[in-house]
């Protein structure tokens, strides 16, 4: 049942399995263990930013494409949902409206983008990602009537997820369950959904030839493999999950802006969660995920700290300032690009082989 | 290296006129072509004049900083995500200069405005090309042909590098004062405003272009440069050590990065940490329309990108950043390759 699940593709390492265990508890059980706005904020951050990183995971680590313009899909999302809601009202019908069209956005988006582009070489595809990701940018915080330009929208969202619809007196076991917690759960099930879908996908007979692929384009042509459609595949595929990561993220804000899904930083935050979490494998995403955003939320009171710490001192003082987490996990990310290219999951499953790392 | 230039000189002329013969001229049609358009659209032609110098300045100082980059992509396949470093270095350098020498650029005359633009571009241009130096030794050497880590590890430079730079000069943005001597504009054919330092900066531009077609049409190093954008491999086995060219090639592109970025810097009045990241979008767009590795691909399409974000500015300023990407798109549905195509690509 679980194997069937997982997809045969098990975490293969002790400890791995206890930690990925020890994070989907934690996150199944967030509003019961953690009581507080913030700490149920940075779980719903963690689990929309995992099924975000494992979506570019599918490119990035499977397919051995790079792409620039994730952040880009995860935005049509996020904006088909805001768009939608604040034009129609909050109703189901019109978030369900928001998502088809946003899904169809992305669909035509990403199959232009890899048709035009994915023919000629990989290389093209990165840079002419980064110039039409900025490009959206731009037009989206231009379109002021349309997207709410850079302040954004703010919109409701249906009566269900509001969190002032109240569904138990009281608070049983230490937890309110009103909407929030009803928003909570939606992402939660539907996050985990899309997870195990894409482990399906990796692990079926076309994420074989993805992988087939990465390691040698060249080999995978001559065996007969088109690999021009499995490249663009695999990126629409990869564009569709982001967009519906960012319908996730919209609901739980119940607002979306340029700063929120489409900003480069984000997009560096995902390069970062896959790569310091392992590439090619979706536990990355997962383990990747929760330290980034962990480290977004919490690094900086402990840096407050350290800053403290070394107060007074010029230089110091000033790389260990809380504002510079940026810096450190920049340099743990080439680190890891560098020394363990399989990151953190790849590091665990061959410290059970008892081999070097790969 | 005069006798070299000199025996050269007489083969280098016979050589020449077998390229001139096929030289493609079509994209330079396409600059003139683009200018003229666009002379009816926006009717006044003193507006013009002045939207075309800024179109050719702007154009000028993109192609001093991704003429390095090409070249390191033509010459090793080595794509540079994290060029935008340099340019912000060139940026940031220019502010402490001119703070530096403020008692200079508030002088009223113009020779003792120009002395702090000089001293930054040859400040930038001397760290740029040490932290380029650096740059290549520690983070792109090991990754030498490895597409997916190259560009995964200058990504990571960048974000260092944009880190340290908030580290030493703040993350807030800094303006650059123009000095007092190049501030205002210069009426050109009656009524045409073109602000000073947008002659300066073409100016400077120019000569770099010069300086480059000189040296990679006249002299030995050049030759080589070409022979090995042209086929790596077979300069390799004549004996030329390929690697030592490219760190020189990676060095003086990152000097060029630098003096691009003071000017860009100070001809938009201030910096920000991101600098680096926004004209990298730029000049990623300008190579691929020049066709990777091709200098003079990347002249036209600097030219190109520096023209079309004028008139569209003045135009119609909410699709600005969408007319790079339109014009990309037109381009290379014409020409795949981008408009001079490296053969071997």
């Amino acid at each position: 049942m679980l194997n069937r699940l997982l997809s045969h593709d098990l975490p293969r390492n002790r400890v791995l399995a206890l930690v990925l265990l020890v994070i989907l508890l934690a996150l199944a059980l967030t509003p019961f263990l953690f009581p507080g706005t913030k700490a149920l904020n940075v779980a719903a951050k963690i689990i929309v930013f995992i099924l975000l990183a494992a979506s570019f995971d599918l490119l990035l680590g499977y397919t051995g494409i790079v792409s620039f313009a994730q952040t880009m899909f995860f935005g049509i999302g996020a904006y088909g949902v805001a768009i939608a809601s604040s034009m129609i009202g909050p109703t189901w019908g019109a978030l369900a409206l928001g998502i088809v069209v946003a899904l169809v956005v992305s669909l035509a988006l990403s199959l232009l983008i890899g048709l035009f582009s994915l023919r000629v070489k990989a290389i093209f595809f990165a840079m002419i990602t980064l110039a039409v990701a900025s490009a959206f940018l731009t037009l989206a915080s231009q379109l002021s009537d349309f997207t709410g330009g850079e302040d954004g929208l703010t919109f409701k969202v249906p009566e269900a997820l509001r969190p002032g619809t109240e569904y138990l007196n009281g608070t049983p076991l230490g937890a309110s369950v009103d909407g929030r917690f009803a928003t909570y759960y939606l992402l939660f099930f539907v996050a985990l959904a899309l997870v195990l879908m894409l482990l399906r996908i990796v692990n079926s007979p076309f994420g074989r030839v993805l992988q087939a692929i990465r390691e040698n384009d060249f080999r995978a042509e001559a065996i007969g493999y088109r690999t021009v459609v499995y490249r663009t595949i695999a990126s629409v595929l990869s564009a569709l999950f982001a967009t519906l990561a960012g319908v996730l993220l919209a609901l739980w804000l119940r607002y979306n802006g340029p700063d929120t899904t489409l900003s480069f930083e984000i997009m560096l935050d995902v390069l970062l969660i896959v790569v310091i979490g392992g590439m090619g494998t979706v536990y990355g995403a997962v383990i990747g995920g929760v330290l980034l955003v962990l480290a977004q939320n919490y690094l900086q009171d402990l840096m407050k700290l350290g800053a403290s710490a070394v107060e007074g001192i010029p230089v110091v003082a000033q790389l260990v300032s809380p504002d510079r987490w940026l810096l450190w996990l920049g340099i743990l990310f080439v680190l890891s690009v560098y020394y363990f290219p399989s990151g953190v999951v790849g590091r665990l499953r061959a410290m059970r082989r008892g081999g070097p790392a790969p | 290296m005069s006798t070299t230039t000199t025996a050269a000189a007489t083969p280098a002329q016979a050589a020449a006129a077998i390229p001139k013969a096929r030289f493609d001229g079509l994209p330079i049609a396409l600059v003139v072509l683009l200018a003229l358009a666009a002379l009816p659209l926006i009717g006044s032609p003193s507006t013009w004049v002045t939207l075309t110098v800024a179109g050719l300045a702007m154009g000028m100082i993109i192609f001093i900083i991704a003429s390095g980059l090409t070249l390191v992509f033509g010459l090793m396949d080595v794509l540079n995500f994290g060029h935008g470093v340099f340019i912000a270095l060139g940026a940031y350098l220019a502010t402490s200069v001119f703070a530096a020498m403020s008692g200079w650029t508030t002088a009223p005359e113009l020779w003792r405005g120009l002395v702090p633009i000089f001293a930054t571009m040859f400040v930038a241009m001397l760290l740029a090309s040490a932290v380029g130096w650096a740059f290549e030794r520690v983070l792109i050497r090991p990754v030498y042909g490895q597409h997916l880590k190259q560009i995964l590890i200058t990504m990571g430079g960048m974000i260092i590098g944009e880190e340290l730079i908030k580290v030493i000069w703040g993350a807030t943005p800094i303006t650059i004062e123009m000095p007092e001597a190049l501030r205002g504009v210069v009426t050109l054919f009656g009524d045409a405003a073109v602000e000073k330092f947008r002659l300066l900066a073409t100016v400077v531009g120019v000569l770099v272009l010069v300086a480059m077609l000189f040296t990679l049409n006249r002299t030995k190093l050049g030759l080589l440069i070409r022979a090995g954008v042209q086929d790596r491999e077979m300069v390799e086995s004549l004996g030329y050590r390929i690697r030592r060219l490219f760190v020189g090639v990676f060095v003086a592109g990152s000097a060029l990065a630098g003096l691009g970025g003071a000017l860009w810097g100070i001809y938009q009045h201030g910096v920000l940490p991101q600098i680096g990241a926004q004209v990298n979008v730029l000049i990623f767009i300008v190579i691929i329309i020049g066709g990777l590795g091709s200098t003079t691909g990347c002249l036209i399409g600097a030219l190109l990108v520096g023209l079309m974000a004028n008139y569209t500015g003045f135009l119609a300023p909410k699709v600005a950043m969408f007319s790079n990407i339109g014009l990309m798109v037109a381009i290379l549905l014409w020409r795949p390759q981008g408009l001079y195509p490296v053969a071997n690509r």
